[in-house]
């Protein structure tokens, strides 16, 4: 039993990898193989075949933990004695849980906006020109990083070194290594703490996650400003519209849907954002948001009751925003 | 930025010359072209291209340029001035991948050995639940499939503390095993959502036609379906793949911080709280466990752009 638990070394560790692919292939097979050959079998079984594995999955990690969840936020920390709310009273009170929610606040709202406008205004100055592809790929790219990369690569851009300066000849004697404080010093400014000086390290933060997603922003957008009918673009030309008319009064309305969806899809990300906090602050310095906060909460300082509340306070945000992104989405799909 | 596709040649200037250019018509795109030229593509449109372009690579070029300086060069000067005295060097990678203190090339392997069941398994299952949800008639079909599509939203923070529990009591926690299955059960919603949409998109006369022929679910899954969906599978596979390689969460609750488990981004996010400043190895670090999805994503990133307009964005 050993052998499927602890792998340590590569050989071992692949070796299991193609056991645990062969043997769901196994039961996948046995599955398939009973509903098609066994005949006259009623639909419900057929369907049960087919439809079998996913409804345990999900019963199992989505519905019950979910479920489970809701009941452990009221109860207390170590879910021992009924609290009722107490948790969520907590979390809208106490001043260190409004610090988060504020943070959670400015993310969402900034991190959608500030990446669809630079999406789209990007995607309209490249549509049609000849480095089209090479120009989105550059943009794009982020989004193949993980989190974790990001953070380190901006941790890097905003990392912050002593400022000291020869006060005779004015010459620096301690060379920055962070490309941002370097701009600063050269603007003849001191160099900053970026990640340090509240309340200013959130957006620092949110600059990271804005990086990200511009490049979602601007493919979908990009679609979008493609598939608007030539007739109108042509009607709007004869009409005498150019540059930031046509902007304003054919591209953006002709592609609110998908503006709606991007805008949506990215808040949704924004929200349950956590690998970047985690990596660049560890929510230290006022930068925490819910879904670090939930982290800590329940890994560190194992208040069960009130990392559920957050968990919950994050489902029940993102419900109303996900239900808006699927109708949009619908509707964009009709359009199209 | 001025640039767009050479206008084809006008009729008039055709007629003159009848048998040397066959004259056409400007197709729409040209026509478009033709229309956009002059209006966005100012000097002033092209400058702010070119800005943002430059700012949004410059982060990821400063680490990259780092990370082939030698460790003192790093912690005297800054990486824009490497030009000025070129040295570079591959020592931050082996220290990195094999040195003791951070020995990448274990926590690489996890991430290979993590990913490839994770893609497989969820797609797998998410297939068949599609096939039954486009092709199968049942009593209460709609209602159980706008069921598990609505499960989307449950943010997988939710499920994180009940599942770490259920899996303690099975002394599975800090296994694979349990890695792969909480992928999977992640990524099914989303899976059985698009690859059902695109089953539907498949015209039911070829289902029809195979279904009088005398083939059972089985055969019309296999034969019919499978090779129109290769594409869309793809699409889904590269989601899912980027997904899980880059995960943070995930790993980081139930790999139970077991070097024989956990993923390069676990170990590089811990890397950066505890040596903060050490930035040869953090530089090596961030591109070794970039690498991967970095070619994946060039290699595919014609799949990558269609299965993000299909809906693939996981929230």
């Amino acid at each position: 039993m050993d052998w499927f638990l602890i792998a340590d070394t590569p050989g071992h560790k692949f070796a299991l990898m193609v056991v645990a692919i062969l043997l769901f292939v196994a039961v996948m097979g046995v599955i398939l193989f009973g509903v098609d050959r066994i005949k006259r079998l009623p639909v419900w079984v057929t369907v049960l075949g087919f439809l079998g594995p996913t409804l345990l999955f999900v019963a199992f990690g989505l519905l019950y933990p979910g479920v489970r969840t809701i009941w452990t936020s009221l109860f207390d920390a170590r879910s021992e004695n009924y609290v009722g709310f107490d948790n969520y009273v907590r979390a809208f009170t106490e001043p260190q849980f409004q610090v988060v929610l504020r943070n959670t606040l400015v993310w969402v709202l900034l991190v959608p906006l500030v990446s669809t406008f630079i999406g789209l205004v990007y995607a309209v100055l490249i549509d049609r020109t000849r480095f089209e592809s090479f120009a989105k790929t550059l943009i794009f790219l982020p989004m193949a990083i993980s989190l974790v990369g990001a953070s380190i690569i901006w941790k890097f851009v905003y990392e912050y070194r002593q400022h000291a300066v020869n006060p005779v000849t004015g010459e620096e004697l301690v060379h920055q290594i962070g490309i941002l404080n370097q701009v600063l010093v050269w603007l003849g400014i001191p160099p900053q703490q970026f990640l340090l000086n509240q309340p200013w390290n959130t957006i620092f933060l949110i600059v990271v996650m804005i990086w990200i997603q511009a490049g979602f922003a601007m493919t979908v957008l990009s679609a979008a400003v493609k598939a608007i009918p030539d007739d109108i673009v042509e009607a709007a030309r004869l009409d005498g519209l150019h540059g930031i008319g046509m902007f304003r009064y054919i591209t953006v309305p002709s592609i609110r849907p998908a503006l709606v969806v991007v805008l949506t899809t990215i808040a949704i990300g924004t929200l349950k954002v956590f690998d970047i906090v985690r990596t660049m602050t560890g929510g230290n310095f006022g930068t925490s948001v819910i879904a670090n906060e939930f982290y800590t909460q329940s890994f560190r300082a194992r208040d069960y009751g009130l990392g559920a509340a957050l968990a919950v306070l994050l489902f029940v945000l993102v419900i109303p925003i996900v239900v808006y992104n699927v109708r949009q989405l619908r509707l964009a799909e009709e359009i199209r | 930025m001025t640039a767009v596709p050479p206008p084809a040649p006008l009729t008039a200037e055709a007629d003159e010359q009848p048998n040397i250019r066959v004259p056409r018509k400007l197709s729409r795109a040209e026509k478009r072209a033709i229309a956009i030229k002059g209006k966005l593509s100012s000097p002033w449109a092209s400058g702010i291209a070119i800005v943002i372009a430059i700012l949004w690579t410059i982060p990821t070029f400063g680490l990259f340029v780092t990370s082939f300086r030698d460790k003192s060069d790093i912690r005297a000067t800054g990486w824009w001035t490497a030009w000025q005295d070129p040295s570079f060097t591959l020592e931050n990678y082996q220290q990195a991948l094999f040195g003791s203190s951070t020995s990448l090339a274990t926590y690489f392997v996890n991430s290979i050995v993590i990913t490839i069941p994770s893609v497989v398994i969820p797609i797998s299952i998410a297939l068949l639940a599609a096939y039954a949800f486009a092709w199968i008639d049942f009593r209460g079909r709609d209602l159980l499939f706008v069921a598990v599509f609505a499960l989307q939203v449950v943010p997988i923070q939710v499920t994180l503390i009940p599942l770490l529990k259920q899996y303690v009591s099975w002394g599975l926690d800090g296994s694979f095993w349990v890695i792969w299955l909480s992928h999977s059960i992640f990524a099914l919603p989303l899976a059985i959502y698009l690859l059902h949409n695109f089953m539907k998109d498949i015209p039911a006369s070829l289902v029809e036609a195979a279904r009088v022929d005398g083939a059972g679910h089985v055969k019309i899954f296999f034969q019919v379906l499978m090779p129109l969906l290769t594409p869309a599978i793809a699409s889904f596979a590269i989601f899912q793949f980027l997904w899980v390689w880059n995960d943070l969460l995930v790993a980081l609750t139930f790999a139970g911080g077991s070097p024989n488990v956990v993923p390069l981004t676990v170990r590089v996010a811990e890397m950066s709280g505890t040596r903060g400043s050490a930035w040869e190895l953090l530089s090596a670090g961030a591109f070794i466990s970039m690498i991967v999805p970095l070619v994946v994503f060039l290699a595919l990133q014609r799949y990558f752009v269609r299965g993000l307009l299909a809906g693939s964005v996981k929230g």
